[in-house]
């Protein structure tokens, strides 16, 4: 060979060190990116939570609902069964990957349609998990200083709100847009007053305050019954019911708010991977691939999907096991 | 390129005869993985509640097993072992740098930030 032929080879592109073709090599990049994108968010969340390390709230007190069993104490079931689904439709992904190498259409055509309906279930599945986390099920009240100060009874376990307090007449009502100010509005008002609360703590000597302090125990600390009513008289200032970006009854507003933004982003993830497994199924199912010879598109597709897996993994651990 | 899998998962440990049972195989390990995630978050055993490096034992467990997770992952659905040495150490390597390096950065300082609010120059429980 001469010296020519050689750099030609060499400098004009004919080189393949990696043996991977461009689109695949694109799609690790954007999964690298977007992989430190995700880790940007999950290290922020350390960083308010050793912020907080004394005061953050226990994920399984948290996450204890699971669809149509109500009032059962089940935590970390769902997210576990959410989990799965997600592995599972990772692992029908990679049959229809394989699949195409053997150009087998019928195949690869099942099995992405299996793994649309399981990113599917997986979104359904996050949308009733925001839903129960905003609607939450105790109420608590808010500090001045932006504490949660939540119930129990005397033997610890929790008090719900309406258990002991009771509603009375209210003169505010909401304000709409249409009442007055019309730029101006407001949320939804709390169910109940503070000064509603500190008359159902005082009329019900078995209900005892639990501030977010967790205790050599890794429990949160139970207040002593006189200790509780002066908290809720003297630095209650709100009643919290569920979450959302301001307030939380679970404890420190920035677990809602981290609980949205990654749980929220990866569930955009999801969704948008669904809607490519739907483009890409439907090329499947026209032929595309198999005019072109090669099914290589479905694999690139398949590399997003179990990044999406992978993700979720590291979430699983990070909010709900740790 | 693709076409040839390499078939052998734990060090050559399990080999399988074509990859769509390497996929099963691969599943039945990261579901067992996963119910121990689960027992053990639930049961929560006295005896992983012991700090260690600053964390609970049971913590590191968790981070340990979620990296094996992540790594089969990696490995066997998106064929990172069947790519080349050169292309698997680039994106390896790289996000496992900087991520080590932002996640030491940033508890480091929430650490520091929570002893800044314990000694009581600033309050927050009012």
């Amino acid at each position: 060979m001469s010296t020519a032929v050689a750099e030609g080879k060499t400098w004009g592109g004919g080189n393949q060190p990696l043996k991977a073709s461009y689109g695949k090599m694109m799609m690790w990049f954007f999964i690298v990116s977007d992989a430190l994108t995700f880790s940007g968010f999950l290290a922020a969340y350390g960083f308010s939570r050793f912020k907080f390390i004394d005061a953050w709230p226990i994920a399984d007190e948290v996450f204890t609902h699971f669809p149509f069993l109500h009032g059962v104490d089940a935590p970390m079931y769902y997210v576990a069964f959410m989990t799965f689904v997600l592995i599972m439709s990772s692992v029908t992904m990679v049959l229809a990957v394989d699949a195409g190498h053997h150009m087998n259409k019928a195949k690869v055509t099942i099995y992405m349609f299996l793994t649309i309906i399981g990113g599917l279930i997986f979104v359904g599945s996050q949308a009733w998990e925001w839903n129960t986390f905003i609607k939450g099920d105790y109420g608590a009240v808010q500090t001045k200083g932006g504490n949660i100060l939540q119930f129990v009874d005397t033997e610890g376990h929790r008090v719900a709100l309406k258990d002991f307090v009771v509603a009375e007449e209210k003169y505010r009502t909401e304000h709409n847009r249409k009442d007055g100010l019309w730029f101006v509005q407001e949320g939804t008002l709390p169910t109940y007053t503070v000064g509603e609360v500190v008359k159902g703590l005082e009329a019900h000597d078995n209900v005892l305050v639990r501030t977010q302090i967790i205790n050599e125990n890794g429990e949160k600390t139970v207040l002593s019954r006189a200790e509780s009513l002066r908290q809720i008289k003297e630095n209650g200032t709100l009643v919290v019911e569920g979450a959302n970006l301001h307030v939380n009854e679970y404890g420190s507003p920035l677990f809602a708010d981290f609980f949205f933004f990654i749980t929220g982003f990866h569930g955009f993830h999801v969704f948008s991977g669904v809607i490519i497994n739907i483009i890409i199924f439907f090329n499947v199912v026209l032929g595309t691939y198999e005019r072109r010879g090669s099914y290589e598109m479905v694999e690139k597709v398949g590399l997003y999907w179990h990044f999406v897996d992978l993700v979720w993994v590291f979430v699983f651990t990070f909010f709900y096991l740790v | 390129m693709a076409h040839e899998h390499k078939l052998a998962i734990f060090q050559g440990l399990v080999k399988f005869k074509s990859n769509t049972q390497k996929i099963w195989g691969v599943l039945i390990f990261l579901t067992i993985v996963t119910i121990i995630e689960v027992a053990l978050g639930i049961v929560k055993p006295e005896a992983l509640m012991a700090k260690f490096l600053g964390m609970k034992m049971l913590n590191w467990i968790f981070i340990i097993l979620t990296i094996v997770k992540a790594y089969y992952i990696t490995w066997d659905f998106m064929h990172m072992r069947d790519e080349t040495k050169a292309l698997r150490r680039m994106v390896v390597w790289t996000a496992i740098f900087l991520i080590l390096y932002l996640i030491y950065i940033l508890l480091q300082e929430g650490g520091y930030v929570f002893d800044v609010y314990d000694n009581g120059y600033i309050k927050k429980d009012f």
